[in-house]
């Protein structure tokens, strides 16, 4: 009983202690984002006054930031806001439909040549991406798809991680079903679509979550690729043309926070699809 | 998608399952085969020509032997190596060990609100670096009005030109990427932490086990997997960084602060137009990568053949 009662205790604090751990790294991981939403509402000066602070002044605080996005130099933020959105949904559709189809086929079939594409799948991740850009360059003046959002999705149509992710998924369902399945008269195609598929749902939420992430922060590929104003997408348009060096707090933060914004409530809406899915295609040597 | 016609017609042809197996796998993984031929076999073989070439227009190219690589011998670029290495050096210690720590906790389930902090830890990481890049840029700026150098005022210490200095700038980069990536690296290992059966632990706890005894003999090796994972893409990330350093520099940083290879690579390729020296950088980033990986993956007992 003494020794429970010890162990109780001991526990209790612990716990405690584990509790503390967690919220200073929570307050950590969502101070920047307070920083950025009470910057949006003050006015550009204040900020090259005084720098970043929590306070709010209700005197000069206003959403007028967000109106001036609209003006901004004839509305050319919400132009890279859609370049960035019509790029995420394209190489995430895409992504997800190519990935998943080799991740199924090399968990699901036995054939000549299997160990050896899965060895270059992994191969290829250990490749930085950024080293094959130059020649990738040269390609896309050659095909003429220099300035166009095809030109930036195109070394992203089978991203290896995610081959690599829906394999080890699929590798967890019983082959049976695939039995079961032609046993009925489908063709593998049909059971990939109407059996598989269902099952590989949280896989799914877990590689779009992911890939939205990917493309939605990629800077370097699509600086390259795309040339007009028009056609940058945020990170390129808020790291290179609105910089704090311009004076141009007033734009800067609000854009920041409306970056930040849809791509979070589509987190708060699939997150637990999303750990769940991370979780269950776990990482096997 | 015409391979789903094709391959009915030919499985009302000839029936049988032997051929339809013999056929339907490749149907499956061919994307990935005409992906890997164009977009990376294809440049990597361009790249290392590419290398020992030099470029005036695309089609104007000229075989200039090792040159390019002798000419990589500048200031410039042992600064961009210097940065990336002990970038990539802190990269490694500092997301390989902290997020393990987080997700123990997390896994023992001793903190209250566990799923709440699961969920909140990973918001970061779906943000831009580069939006999130300017909040770091302006809390760690020069003046001394900056957020972090009123902090250290108030703390009665010097204020810092944080990013000014290969050092204080280094440890600003540790600090986003950390804040940036924690949350992935917390999900990965909570993944390989389900995977260890509870019973190894009782068994551990039966044998009189203390906590650090069973996070040695039991946590470590059952993550041995995602361990091997996270270090592999860490080191891969850590020399290949870009972006984060362009949120918190630009690219046209004072001296070559901050400047890593892959900036480096772009500065010359790009803004210089030297794509063959280009090319021999990114192959020294590949060496670099290859290199390191390997040597971590033999230490990891990666190769080792034990069951």
């Amino acid at each position: 009983m003494a020794s429970n009662k010890i162990e109780g205790k001991k526990r209790a604090v612990l716990s405690i202690l584990a509790t503390a751990m967690m919220i200073l790294i929570a307050v950590f991981a969502m101070v920047p984002f307070a920083f950025m939403f009470m910057s949006s509402l003050k006015p550009g000066t204040e900020i090259m006054r005084y720098g970043l602070t929590l306070k709010f002044d209700p005197s000069i605080s206003s959403f007028d930031n967000y109106a001036a996005l609209n003006t901004y130099r004839d509305g050319v933020y919400w132009h890279w806001y859609k370049s960035s959105a019509v790029i995420m949904v394209l190489q995430t559709v895409i992504g997800l439909v190519l990935s998943s189809l080799v991740g199924y086929g090399l968990a699901m079939y036995q054939f000549k040549g299997r160990n050896l594409i899965f060895s270059l799948v992994l191969v290829v991740m250990m490749v930085p991406f950024e080293i094959l850009l130059l020649p990738m360059y040269q390609m896309m003046i050659r095909v003429r798809l220099m300035n166009s959002y095809l030109g930036v999705i195109i070394p992203y149509l089978v991203p290896p991680f995610m081959i690599f992710f829906f394999r080890q998924y699929c590798l967890g369902i019983p082959k049976e079903l695939l039995e079961a399945g032609r046993i009925d008269g489908s063709s593998d195609f049909g059971i990939f679509w109407r059996i598989m598929l269902p099952i590989m749902i949280p896989a799914f939420g877990a590689m779009t979550i992911l890939s939205c992430m990917n493309s939605w922060n990629n800077l370097l590929w699509p600086m390259i690729i795309l040339q007009t104003e028009k056609m940058h997408t945020i990170p390129i348009g808020m790291g290179t043309t609105i910089t704090p060096y311009g004076n141009a707090y007033d734009v800067l933060m609000p854009g920041a926070v409306m970056a930040v914004v849809p791509i979070v409530v589509i987190y708060l809406f699939a997150q637990k699809t999303f750990i769940a899915g991370l979780t269950a295609g776990s990482v096997k040597g | 998608m015409p391979n789903i016609s094709a391959d009915k017609t030919s499985l009302r042809q000839k029936g049988g399952s032997l051929n339809r197996t013999r056929f339907v796998p490749y149907l499956f993984v061919a994307p990935f085969v005409i992906f890997f031929l164009l977009v990376y076999l294809y440049p990597l073989i361009m790249t290392v020509i590419m290398s020992f070439q030099k470029i005036d227009g695309p089609n104007h190219h000229e075989f200039i032997g090792v040159k390019n690589y002798l000419k990589l011998n500048t200031r410039d670029f042992q600064m961009a190596l210097q940065t990336s290495g002990r970038y990539a050096f802190w990269d490694v210690i500092v997301l390989t060990i902290f997020p393990l720590l987080v997700a123990c906790v997390l896994h023992s389930g001793l903190a209250k609100g566990t799923s709440f902090f699961k969920s909140l830890f990973f918001i970061p990481s779906l943000t831009s670096i580069i939006v999130a890049g300017i909040v770091f840029r302006l809390a760690f700026g020069t003046l001394e009005t900056a957020t972090v150098n009123r902090v250290m005022t108030a703390l009665g210490l010097q204020p810092v030109k944080w990013l000014s200095y290969a050092g204080p700038g280094n440890f600003v980069l540790i600090l986003l990427t950390l804040w940036r990536w924690n949350g992935v690296n917390i999900v990965y290992y909570l993944s390989g932490l389900q995977s260890i059966p509870a019973d190894h632990y009782e068994a551990a706890q039966i044998d009189g086990a203390n906590a650090f005894q069973k996070f040695f003999h039991v946590t470590l090796p059952g993550i041995r997997p995602v361990l091997i994972y996270v270090i592999t893409i860490t080191v891969l990330g850590g020399f290949s960084m870009f972006t984060e350093s362009v949120a918190l520099w630009q690219q046209n940083n004072a001296g070559g602060v901050g400047r890593t290879i892959v900036g480096y690579m772009y500065m010359v390729g790009f803004k210089k137009n030297n794509l063959g020296l280009a090319s021999a950088v990114g192959l020294v980033l590949l060496a670099l990568v290859v290199a390191v990986n390997l040597i971590q993956l033999f230490l990891m007992g990666f190769f080792r053949k034990e069951d």
